[in-house]
């Protein structure tokens, strides 16, 4: 089956003015997201990683370059935290994108229901944020960000806010309904092992300006959920090339 | 069911707060007492320190010839009118300054400038202005709320976590969902902040207007009292004064905690 294109990215510049002066923030990049991709971005911190998944959902202007999406693709962006609103019961938060948007259909509303309930908050759905567990409150978030029924997800380092062990447990989770929903991935993320057990594709950066290091392909024996693929042979392998790209000093 | 351990850790709970109750009790007992006995055996001269019986008498007095709820009366509808009148006021002032970043910074040394000067001391100029009545009282105490409310709200306001900014700008929200969607419900425990320390500036200012012009109220009932060398009079005032500020704190007090389960 021939992949289809649903984003391209052209030549992308970023030029930020401050006091100090003009910084560059993300030069020469372009490629290409396919539907039903997971790609990752990974680099040193202020690389522009996060930079790019603003000019995605239109909150910072494109300097140079452009940016296109196939047959009207829409985009639905996840924050580094959960970031529900606690004046919110869990059915309100998610509904929150549908109210602004002003799409607050009954049947949307049905479509935001059914997925609570395919994803086992169900019996929350009157409940506030505060009563829930740090990974049901990431799936709130996830299905607030799938409301609007978004084809291409951006992820901004989702899980960071999260101690290890949940982190582990909130990435297989998000993953498996993102897979699931059939969605295409953006995610931008530091910790090389998250990005290997979960992404198709891997984009290392450099140091500011973000330029494109390397494109990896991820290709994983058996692979299957992020936590099973972290046991895979090649795992390790993956992860010293992009240790090495990624050229950490202390 | 707890473990024995644990009745008794709950136990000692209960024990500590129920000890602290009667010390604080005992506290105002003792104060009272011993300041009733001193008057009782002449040690205080009782003309300047007047004494609990001699106030409680001035509150009988007062009572019976209805002239306590009239002041009383009088200065707690002022005070809840500058109250509310001072919260709305500064909510929408705070909330223009919020909208509009150039206005806030523009105004920015103004509001420090009004909220640093002794309110007091434009007394006189209202009075001229407005007149010597009720409206100038509450118009004094409006000035004392409002910059505070402004100030406080507006603070709130812009804490508003940045990244749940980015969220809704994300999600494409126009700056009016922006505002009663995020921005006003986050900054409700900063609002609840605000009018407590309003209730308390409220009174102080119709305190203080009360004393420059009026010809009733609590504060009147102080300055006459000190006018005429009624000190029973004057410690009345303040017995009674301290009463209604504390009920009118814990009013507000319980307002947070049943909007704040709702929240």
């Amino acid at each position: 089956m021939k992949k289809k294109k649903i984003l391209s990215i052209e030549n992308l510049k970023k030029i930020y003015h401050t006091k100090q002066g003009e910084i560059l923030a993300v030069d020469n990049f372009s490629f290409n997201l396919y539907k039903g991709e997971f790609v990752a971005i990974v680099g040193p911190s202020g690389c522009g990683k996060s930079t790019i998944l603003s000019i995605l959902c239109g909150l910072e202007k494109i300097t140079k370059g452009s940016v296109t999406f196939h047959n009207n693709a829409t985009i639905g962006y996840m924050l580094q935290q959960d970031s529900l609103f606690k004046w919110r019961t869990i059915l309100d938060n998610c509904l929150l994108g549908l109210e602004i948007k002003k799409t607050l259909t009954d049947e949307n509303k049905q479509y935001v229901l059914n997925l609570l309930k395919t994803y086992g908050l169900g019996d929350f759905i009157n409940n506030y944020p505060t009563s829930l567990s740090g990974g049901m409150r990431q799936r709130a978030a996830l299905i607030r960000t799938l409301a609007t029924k978004p084809d291409i997800l951006l992820l901004d380092e989702p899980f960071s806010a999260l101690d290890y062990q949940t982190r582990l447990a909130v990435s297989d989770d998000v993953y498996n309904i993102i897979k699931k929903e059939g969605k295409s991935v953006i995610m931008v993320t530091h910790d090389i092992a998250e990005a290997i057990s979960m992404a198709d594709r891997i984009i290392v950066l450099t140091k500011r300006p973000g330029k494109i290091k390397k494109i990896y392909d991820i290709n994983l024996s058996n692979k299957s959920t992020p936590i099973e693929n972290r046991k895979a042979k090649e795992f390790a392998h993956y992860y010293e090339q992009i240790w090495k790209d990624l050229d950490f000093h202390v | 069911m707890y473990s024995e351990e644990h009745i008794r850790y709950l136990k000692k709970l209960k024990r500590n707060k129920i000890i602290i109750l009667i010390t604080q009790i005992m506290l105002a007992v003792l104060f009272i007492a011993t300041w009733q006995l001193l008057a009782h055996f002449n040690l205080i001269n009782t003309f300047i320190t007047s004494s609990p019986s001699r106030v409680l008498k001035t509150i009988i007095n007062l009572h019976q010839t209805n002239n306590l709820y009239t002041h009383i009366f009088s200065t707690v509808f002022e005070t809840i009118i500058s109250f509310s009148v001072g919260t709305i006021i500064g909510i929408v002032i705070a909330t223009i300054l919020w909208w509009n970043n150039f206005l806030s910074k523009v105004l920015d040394p103004y509001l420090i400038v009004l909220n640093s000067l002794p309110k007091v001391a434009l007394g006189p100029i209202i009075i001229i202005w407005i007149g010597a009545n009720t409206t100038s009282i509450v118009v004094m105490a409006l000035l004392i709320s409002v910059i505070v409310t402004i100030i406080n709200v507006l603070q709130g306001f812009k804490e508003t976590d940045p990244i749940k900014i980015k969220l809704m700008k994300a999600l494409g929200a126009t700056k009016y969902q922006t505002y009663f969607k995020l921005v006003l419900p986050s900054s409700f425990n900063n609002i609840i902040s605000a009018l407590k320390i309003n209730v308390s500036m409220s009174l102080i200012g119709i305190v203080m207007g009360e004393f420059l012009v009026s010809k009733k109220g609590i504060g009147y009932l102080i300055m006459y009292g000190s006018q005429v060398f009624n000190l029973d009079l004057v410690i009345t005032g303040i017995v009674i004064l301290a009463i209604v500020s504390a009920i009118m704190y814990y009013l507000v007090y319980y307002l947070e905690k049943k909007l704040s389960t709702n929240n």
